[in-house]
């Protein structure tokens, strides 16, 4: 992966920055005063045990949840909150955990909705599906058979999602966030309940994503070699507080993190 | 062969063919590929465009005459122009399987001396690059996918279209006029390709084609079928196998019939669809895949449905194969075959994608004679070959009107096929290989010095001038009197039963055959349930009286097969045993691939051998241990019932079996 590496250096001029951002639900306090930067350009991985708030950050990041605290600046644009649909127009795009495919529709139609917020003809030319609205369509569905032919799932192009196995789901679907052509694309657990093949291809397609579009991504994994193979630098979330930030390997040999997964004699 | 007109007019070598083509076919498709989900076409003058900025720009990388480029990858336009493009500078296109890992690849390209490989995406990259770090010579690299190779910083690596560029560059500056005269001294002589045979049994050898070779395959080929430029074919397997080469490449080149690649492994089934081909070749499993994949599908029909697939099937089945034969049917059955070919089978050739085709082959190995049939049945023409990578492909094949499922068909016109003392088939055509590359020892041995091939099969001539391959040489035996025993076309003939799983046939070197039979539990299992046999565990079950007898009626079968072929009629079975145990890889009989170990079962069973070979014996008592999944061992015994048969009269003649 020595492609990767000269990333790294290009990147320094910070795409998204969060700053004290905390958030509660009721009495609960999912995440603690949690600062960290993106960086244009890198892969960036979110780890912690189960519970630590990684998801919640995600949710925070692309609008979905409204810190109590803290502010978010995204390329440039300070703000404490704002709605998903606003966030996916600014240029965040993500997978989810459970995968969220339309499940009757085929994978060609899947991904076509993620172009949806590139569309500008108006709804009265869509439903003829003539003039402007049929060249809109033409350049979408070349886009979108560029996204098809990247993943490699021509195969599937015209079945329905709901019948396909999971790895590919989860190919389809990395396929729609692509499709809004995001600067930051955020995927939580990419290779959750994968087998080491759909891992080593779903790796492939991230590092991929990363070199040939230059998209910055921030993802969540659990499988350790998956996200020190894959990223350049790793934030560690635990009880909500962040507890380590650096290179994988910086990490990797911080007590707290060790701690964190292992667990201490208290 | 004497030299024709075509050849006199420069059409030689694949590289004066496509600036014939380029000319007489200017505008016709040339080769297609599905991209983005459109098929994008070339024709042959873009074809030419293509090719000669290529093999210019190869030129300017220092690509010369005599050098070998090895070529990696899915069937892609690009890999097969490269093909020409080497030809056209005077080198050598080395195509390797593209599932090959490292390791099995350096061996070729170190033997071939290959410096330059073009290749189809980052993955083969990354292979070429970890061999060069032990085999130094490949200097340069190309590739024709970009993906993932953007930040690559390595010397010698270069884009596809980059090469071009740079080709076309050269052009202007008048290239073009050293090119076609690179293009003119070409010879039918040179080296046209080299192909590594996958090695099934040591290491690969290279076997060296001229061009002579593979342009003559190709216009036999292409005369026998009567194809034409109007052709559609999709070319899907290895590029690296004899077979695409001469159905993709030469025969293409040739007539000047359009090849489309599909958009990827996986869509094959799709693209054929839509592409509608017109001349196919496939192995039998590719056959055997899309019954599979009907019949699976018709389980699920609305029951109207699968009545009505039933009942035309089973018309077809009947007069399907006369009629396309052009044998007499009535009237009514014909009138019937029409409404079942609008209802039926119209619709499944169309799902195969093989409405259009003309002609269908398979080869590789033995197809069932089922699902042969099937096909013919249904109106498509499909007929087998015999084929050797040492004959550029082609030996026999069924000329229309002379199908039989048994054989392979008729040596094709300028081919002569004989039959040694020792059973093997030797050829000898214009086709046949200069030699294995740098391998002057094996040569020898499968080259004689007035060309025949020994082709390595077992085989006879029937009288009807038809080729029947029936095992390879080496494990064709003989018994005590000298009667031919062929052990793998006995247990194969065997196998066919669905209820028999495994067959082991001895014989050489003995006074008669004998064989020993392992029932399938699935197969057998449920046909217990159906008749109310009832058993406890697999040794009951095999010794059941009612499964020995439905075994008997098979093994008799097979019995009236063999006695219907002169040369294998004295190899009929006269005493046989059903096992007690299933063949197991666990206890080594059989290997993960699911192959008997001959000499062990034989060494592990002696006692059941013996007795096999004892006319006195009808049963024999055995203890045999197993290891089970966990690795525990334990041990199975009992007595084996030994049947006895009456061999089957032999047909034509008055010989008395040995009893």
């Amino acid at each position: 992966m020595s492609a990767l590496e000269t990333f790294v250096d290009a990147a320094d001029e910070t795409l998204l920055a969060v700053e004290g951002v905390t958030l509660s639900f009721g009495g609960v306090q999912a995440i603690k005063d949690v600062s960290f930067d993106i960086k244009k350009g890198e892969i960036r991985a979110i780890i912690g045990p189960n519970g630590a708030g990684k998801t919640s950050m995600l949710n925070v990041i692309n609008g979905f949840y409204h810190p109590q605290k803290g502010k978010i600046t995204f390329k440039g644009n300070t703000r404490t909150d704002m709605r998903p649909h606003v966030a996916a127009t600014q240029g965040i795009s993500r997978t989810f955990q459970n995968v969220a495919l339309f499940r009757g529709m085929s994978t060609l139609d899947n991904i076509m909705t993620g172009r949806t917020l590139k569309m500008t003809t108006n709804l009265f030319w869509h439903l003829f599906r003539f003039g402007p609205a049929e060249q809109e369509e033409l350049e979408h569905r070349e886009f979108v058979e560029r996204i098809i032919d990247f993943l490699e799932i021509q195969h599937i192009r015209k079945t329905p999602v709901g019948r396909l196995p999971y790895g590919l789901q989860k190919r389809v679907e990395l396929g729609r966030a692509l499709a809004a052509q995001p600067d930051l694309l955020l995927l939580d657990e990419p290779m959750a309940g994968m087998n080491l093949e759909e891992k080593e291809d779903m790796s492939r397609f991230v590092i991929d994503v990363n070199d040939q579009f230059g998209t910055t991504i921030a993802l969540i994994e659990h499988d350790m070699g998956v996200v020190m193979d894959l990223s350049n630098r790793v934030v560690v979330l635990d009880h909500g507080e962040k507890i380590a930030d650096g290179t994988p390997d910086e990490v990797k040999s911080n007590q707290d993190v060790i701690d964190a997964y292992l667990g201490v004699a208290h | 062969m004497a030299t024709e007109t075509a050849q006199a007019a420069g059409e030689d070598t694949f590289p004066k063919l496509l600036l014939r083509n380029a000319v007489k076919f200017a505008d016709r498709p040339a080769i297609r590929e599905k991209d983005l989900g459109i098929w994008q076409t070339w024709t042959w003058s873009q074809v030419l465009d293509e090719v000669r900025a290529f093999a210019v720009g190869l030129s300017a990388l220092g690509i010369k005459a005599g050098d070998k480029v090895a070529i990696v990858g899915d069937n892609r336009p690009r890999l097969y122009w490269t093909m020409c493009a080497a030809q056209s500078l005077g080198a050598v296109p080395i195509p390797v399987y593209q599932d090959s890992v490292a390791e099995e690849m350096k061996f070729v390209l170190e033997h071939a001396g290959a410096t330059c490989a073009v290749v189809e995406n980052q993955e083969q990259v990354d292979k070429i690059l970890e061999i060069r770090e032990s085999y130094k010579a490949i200097k340069t690299i190309v590739y024709d996918e970009d993906r993932g190779l953007k930040n690559y910083n390595v010397k010698g690596l270069y884009a596809f279209e980059d090469v071009q560029a740079k080709g076309r560059a050269a052009l202007s500056d008048g290239a073009e006029a050293i090119w076609h005269e690179q293009i003119a001294r070409g010879q039918p002589a040179d080296t046209a390709i080299i192909l590594y045979t996958s090695g099934t049994t040591g290491k690969p050898k290279g076997v060296v084609l001229t061009m002579e070779n593979t342009l003559w395959a190709a216009r036999v080929a292409n005369r026998f079928d009567n194809l034409t430029e109007n052709e559609e074919t999709i070319a899907y397997l290895p590029m690296a196998w004899v077979g695409d080469h001469i159905f993709s490449y030469a025969q293409s080149y040739e007539c000047g019939y359009c090849v489309n690649c599909p958009e990827s492994p996986e869509t094959v089934v799709d693209d054929r669809r839509e592409i509608g081909t017109t001349y196919a070749f496939a192995p039998p499993r590719v056959y055997e895949n899309l019954i599979t994949l009907t019949m699976v599908r018709m389980e699920d029909a609305a029951r109207i449905k699968r009545k009505m697939f039933d009942y035309f099937l089973a018309l077809a089945n009947r007069v399907g194969e006369k009629i396309l034969n052009g044998e007499p049917v009535g009237v009514t059955d014909r009138l019937l075959y029409a409404l079942g070919d609008f209802l039926v089978y119209a619709p499944i050739k169309n799902r195969f994608g093989l409405s259009k085709v003309r002609v269908g082959y398979t080869a590789g190995e033995a197809i069932g004679p089922e699902i042969f049939r099937f096909y013919r049945s249904l109106g498509i023409n499909l007929k087998q070959l015999y084929g050797q990578t040492e004959a550029a492909v082609y030996i026999t094949n069924q000329p229309d009107g002379e199908i039989y499922a048994d054989t392979v068909g008729a040596p094709l016109e300028g081919i002569e096929v004989k039959v040694d003392d020792s059973g093997e088939v030797l050829y000898r055509s214009p086709g046949v290989f200069k030699e294995y590359y740098k391998n002057a020892k094996a040569t020898r041995e499968t080259k004689t010095k007035d060309g025949w091939v020994h082709s390595g099969d077992a085989g006879f001539i029937d009288d009807r001038g038809h080729l029947k391959i029936i095992d390879r040489a080496k494990d064709v035996g003989h018994l005590k009197d000298g009667t031919l025993f062929p052990p793998k076309y006995i247990e194969n003939k065997l196998k066919f039963f669905p209820n028999i799983k495994e067959a082991v046939a001895i014989g050489d070197g003995r006074d008669y055959v004998a064989c020993m039979v392992n029932i399938d539990l699935t197969a057998v299992g449920s046909w217990a349930e159906r008749n109310n046999v009832v058993y406890a565990s697999y040794q009951e079950l095999a010794a059941h009286p009612d499964v020995y007898k439905m075994v008997e009626g098979h093994v008799a079968e097979v019995n009236r097969e063999l006695a219907a072929e002169e040369r294998v009629a004295g190899a009929q079975i006269q005493r046989f045993l059903v096992l007690h145990k299933e063949l197991d890889a666990d206890d080594g009989e059989i290997t993960r691939t699911a192959k008997v170990r001959r000499s062990f079962v034989e060494e592990r069973y002696k006692p059941l051998i013996d007795a096999l070979f004892n006319r006195r014996k009808s049963s024999q008592h055995i203890k045999t241990e197993v290891t089970f999944e966990d690795g525990r061992k334990g041990a199975i015994e009992g007595d084996v019932e030994i049947r006895d048969m009456t061999p089957m009269p032999v047909a034509g003649t008055n010989r008395i079996a040995a009893e």
